[in-house]
C-alpha cells in the first residue's frame, strides 16, 4: 500500500542521511540523555528490545509523532532521576520516560544546552 | 436511496484523544444519549440520536480516541473494528467524521490518511476552530478537502458552531458516496514514517503556522511541571478534592442515610409488625439507601476527575505521580484512582477508567479497596477507643492518633506491596511504556462537565446499583431469618443464617482471636464495613449504637475483647473486603465475576493472615 510517498522523497533522505561533518557527529545524541533547554531535530528512530518488542515501540512512537525530521525540544524534567522528561516535538507536548527516549537520536542544535 | 429513510443513518466519531471529540458528540446528540459496554469488553459505547432538519434520524457512536487505526489496547481495538464494519454485534458506520483539533493537525492528518485507505465515505471536523482562528493559523480548507479526499467542516463543539452543515454534510455524502473498497493494513514501521512525510508536505503546503501560537500552556507548565514547585500544587489539589469529598460529599450522604432512615421509620408505622415490614423496611428501603448514599462521593470525586481531565491537568499529574507509582509497577495515572479511594473505593475503582492499558488498569482496580476508606473510620475509632490507651508516647505523640496513622500507612503500604507483586509474578511482560501527550490547557466547559457528571451518576445507579442492590438484600435476609425461637433469650441475630454462618465459620477464625460475637458480625458486615459496629452492637444486645449507645459498646468491647483480639480485628478490617458493593462496582467495571472473585480470594487471604500474625504477636507480648 503507497501513500503516493516513496524513499526518494527529498525530505526523507535528508533526515535519514548519517551525519557528514564531524561537528554533527559530536551533536548526535540520545534523547533519553538530554537536559532541559537541548533541542534538535530527530536523526532516527531505532528501538530496541525491553517491555515491548522493539518493532511495536518503534511504531508506536513514529504514531506519537517521534518520527525522523522532527523537531524535539527537553521542556521539563521529573524530580526523581530527572525522569520522566516533557518534550516539546514539532508543536506537540509529549512526555516520555528516558528509557523509552533512548531510542530516539537527536542531531542537536548547536546552540543549545546538550 | 429510499432505504435511508428507513433505517437509521450511522455515524461514528473518530479521532485523536483530546481532540474535543465527546464535545462534539455531546452538541450533535444533547441529552439522547446512552452509555452500555461493547459485548464481552469493558470497553464504554456511547451511542446518541439526533433529528437532522431533514427529518432523518441519525444514530451517532462516539469511539474510543486513538491516534493510528494499528489498535494497542482494547479500547482502540473497539474504534478499529467499527470503522472497518467488522466489530460484532454493530452495523458498520455509514460515514465517520474524523474530529481533529484544529490547532493540532500534525497526527489527525495521518489518521485521516488510514481512514482514507478504509475507503467508507468520511469527513473531516476541524473542531475548535475559534481558538485556531484567535491563533492567526490560516487553514486552506478546499485544497486540505482535495488532499485528503473528503469534506472538510469547521465546527466549535463547545459553542454548537458548525454542527447543523456537520450533519448536513454526512447525510449529503451517506445519500451520494458509495462504499469504496478497503485496502487498509496494518501499517509497518516505513508506512508510518512515509505516512508522516505526506502529512508534513500536505500541512507545509495547505496550513499557514499560527501567527500568535498559544504561549499560556508553556507557561503554566514551566510551574505545573516544575520538579517540586509542581509536586506540591498536586498536593494541594490532591488535598482539596479530598477536602471536598469530606466537606460536601459526607453532609449530602448523611443527609440521603438520613431521608431513608426516616423514609424507613414512616413505612414502619403504616405496615403491619412482621415479614413485609421487614423486607420493606430492612432490605428495601435500607438497601437502596445503601446504593444511593454513595453517590455524592461518586459525584464529588469525578467532578474533579472531569476537571481535571478537560483542563489537561490530568496527564500533568501522571507525569509528575509516574516515577513514584511506577516504582510499584503502576502507572502514573493510577494516582488519583488510589487517592479517591480513601474516600471509598467505589468512585476510587470507577476512576480507573482514566488509564487505559488494560493491565495498569487491573491492577489499580485490585489494589483500591486497600486504601483507607472512610467505612473504616467508625470501625478504627470504636476499637481503638475501646482498647488502646490515651497515653502520650516519645513526649509528643497520641497513641491512639499513632495507631490510626499506623493502619493508613498499612493499606498504603500494603497497596503498593500487592500492586508490585501483581506486576513482578504475572504481568510482567506487559509493563506500558508511559508516552503521552500533554493537551493545550483548555478551560472546561460546564454543559460538558454537567452532563458527563451525570452520566457518572446514572452509571452508577442503573449497572451498580443492580448488583449491590440483591446483594444488600441477601444480607438482610442472612441476618433476618430464621427467626428466633419462642422465648429465645440470646439477640436475635444468633439464630439467623448470620449467627449460625457466624457460629460456623468460628472454628476457623479462633486462631485469629475471634470470638463468636464477632464471627456473626462479619457477615451483616458484609454490606458494609461500618455495618460491623452496628452488627456488634446488636449481638451484644446494646442496641441502638448512636450516641451513648457507643460508648455502651464500647466499653463492652473494652471488658470482653483482649488487646490483641483488638488488633487482630484492626489488621483484618485493614485487608478484608467487608463490602459487598465494592465487589458489584469492580463486577460491573471489569465486565465479569472473575476480577471480583480474585480480589475477594486474595483480600480474605490477606485479612487472616495479617490477623494472624498480629494476634499471635500481640499474645507474645502479654497482650492476649
Amino acid at each position: 500500500m503507497t501513500l503516493g510517498v516513496t524513499m526518494s522523497e527529498p525530505a526523507i533522505l535528508d533526515t535519514l542521511a548519517p551525519p557528514a561533518t564531524e561537528a554533527e557527529i559530536i551533536n548526535v545524541g540520545l534523547l533519553s540523555a538530554a537536559r532541559i533547554g537541548a533541542r534538535g531535530v530527530i536523526a532516527r528512530v531505532s528501538a530496541f528490545e525491553g517491555a515491548l518488542p522493539a518493532a511495536e515501540l518503534e511504531r508506536r512512537l513514529l504514531e506519537l509523532g517521534f518520527v525522523e525530521g522532527a523537531t524535539v525540544e527537553v521542556l521539563e524534567e521529573g524530580l526523581f532521576g530527572r525522569d520522566p522528561i516533557a518534550v516539546r516535538l514539532d508543536d506537540m507536548r509529549v512526555a516520555i520516560r528516558r528509557r523509552e527516549a533512548a531510542a530516539i537520536q537527536i542531531r542537536f542544535d548547536p546552540k543549545g544546552d546538550a | 436511496m429510499t432505504d435511508t429513510a428507513l433505517a437509521p443513518t450511522r455515524l461514528a466519531l473518530v479521532g485523536n484523544p483530546n481532540s474535543g471529540k465527546t464535545a462534539l458528540f455531546n452538541a450533535l446528540t444533547g441529552s439522547r444519549q446512552k452509555v452500555a459496554n461493547y459485548a464481552g469488553v469493558t470497553v464504554e459505547r456511547k451511542e446518541g440520536v439526533l433529528t437532522s432538519p431533514s427529518g432523518r434520524v441519525i444514530q451517532v457512536i462516539d469511539l474510543p480516541g486513538t491516534y493510528s487505526l494499528r489498535a494497542r489496547s482494547p479500547d482502540e481495538a473497539v474504534t478499529r473494528d467499527a470503522v472497518l464494519g467488522r466489530l460484532a454485534g454493530e452495523t458498520p458506520p455509514d460515514v465517520i467524521v474524523c474530529v481533529a483539533d484544529a490547532t493540532n493537525l500534525r497526527l489527525v492528518l495521518r489518521l485521516a490518511l488510514e481512514l482514507k485507505q478504509v475507503g467508507r465515505p468520511f469527513v473531516l471536523a476541524l473542531n475548535m476552530f475559534d481558538i485556531a482562528q484567535r491563533q492567526g493559523l490560516r487553514i486552506d480548507l478546499e485544497g486540505l478537502s482535495r488532499e485528503i479526499g473528503a469534506p472538510i467542516v469547521t465546527t466549535v463543539a463547545t459553542r454548537k458552531r458548525g454542527i447543523e452543515e456537520l450533519v448536513a454534510r454526512a447525510e449529503a455524502l451517506a445519500d451520494t458516496m458509495p462504499v469504496g473498497e478497503n485496502v487498509w493494513h496494518e501499517p509497518s514501521a516505513a508506512e508510518i514514517r512515509h505516512a508522516h512525510a505526506e502529512a508534513q508536505r500536505i500541512l507545509k503546503a495547505h496550513v499557514r503556522p499560527p501567527e500568535r501560537p498559544d504561549t499560556w500552556t508553556s507557561r503554566i507548565d514551566s510551574v505545573l511541571l516544575h520538579p517540586v514547585g509542581g509536586l506540591l500544587i498536586l498536593s494541594a489539589v490532591m488535598f482539596i478534592m479530598f477536602q471536598a469529598v469530606f466537606a460536601w460529599a459526607t453532609p449530602v450522604a448523611d443527609l440521603i442515610e438520613a431521608g431513608f432512615t426516616w423514609l424507613g421509620g414512616a413505612v414502619a408505622t403504616v405496615t403491619p409488625e412482621g415479614l413485609l415490614r421487614s423486607l420493606l423496611v430492612d432490605g428495601l428501603i435500607a438497601g437502596v439507601g445503601s446504593v444511593l448514599v454513595f453517590l455524592p462521593q461518586i459525584l464529588t470525586v469525578f467532578f474533579f476527575i472531569l476537571l481535571l481531565e478537560d483542563s489537561g491537568y490530568m496527564a500533568r499529574a501522571a507525569f509528575l505521580m509516574d516515577r513514584i507509582m511506577g516504582a510499584a509497577g503502576l502507572h502514573g495515572r493510577a494516582f488519583i484512582p488510589l487517592l479517591s479511594s480513601h474516600a471509598c473505593a467505589i468512585p476510587g475503582v470507577m476512576a480507573a477508567r482514566v488509564i487505559d492499558q488494560k493491565h495498569d488498569r487491573l491492577t489499580t482496580i485490585l489494589i483500591a479497596p486497600l486504601m483507607t476508606c472512610s467505612a473504616r473510620i467508625p470501625v478504627y475509632t470504636l476499637i481503638i477507643g475501646a482498647l488502646i490507651p490515651r497515653t502520650t508516647v516519645w513526649g509528643f505523640l497520641n497513641l491512639q492518633g499513632l495507631v490510626m496513622f499506623g493502619l493508613y500507612a498499612a493499606g498504603i503500604l500494603s497497596g503498593l506491596v500487592v500492586a508490585t507483586v501483581i506486576r513482578t509474578a504475572f504481568w510482567r511482560s506487559a509493563s506500558e511504556p508511559f508516552m503521552m501527550e500533554l493537551p493545550t490547557y483548555r478551560w472546561p466547559d460546564p454543559e460538558n462537565v454537567a452532563r458527563n457528571l451525570m452520566q457518572r451518576g446514572m452509571i452508577f445507579i442503573n449497572r451498580a446499583g443492580r448488583i449491590i442492590l440483591p446483594l444488600m438484600v441477601l444480607v438482610w435476609v442472612l441476618s433476618t431469618f430464621p427467626y428466633p425461637p419462642q422465648g429465645a433469650t440470646g439477640p436475635a441475630i444468633d439464630y439467623s443464617f448470620a449467627g449460625m454462618i457466624g457460629h460456623f465459620i468460628q472454628p476457623l477464625l479462633a486462631p485469629i482471636g475471634f470470638n463468636w460475637q464477632m464471627s456473626i458480625a462479619l457477615v451483616p458486615g458484609m454490606a458494609a464495613r461500618e455495618v460491623a459496629v452496628a452488627a456488634l452492637g446488636t449481638v451484644y444486645a446494646v442496641g441502638n449504637v448512636d450516641g451513648a449507645g457507643q460508648a455502651t459498646l464500647a466499653s463492652i468491647l473494652h471488658t470482653q475483647w483482649s488487646l490483641a483480639t483488638g488488633l487482630s480485628f484492626l489488621a483484618w478490617y485493614v485487608f478484608a473486603p467487608q463490602c459487598v458493593a465494592t465487589l458489584g462496582v469492580v463486577k460491573r467495571e471489569t465486565n465479569g465475576w472473575l476480577w471480583p472473585a480474585v480480589m475477594f480470594g486474595y483480600m480474605f487471604t490477606l485479612a487472616y493472615l495479617a490477623s494472624l500474625a498480629t494476634y499471635w504477636s500481640a499474645v507474645a507480648l502479654g497482650w492476649g
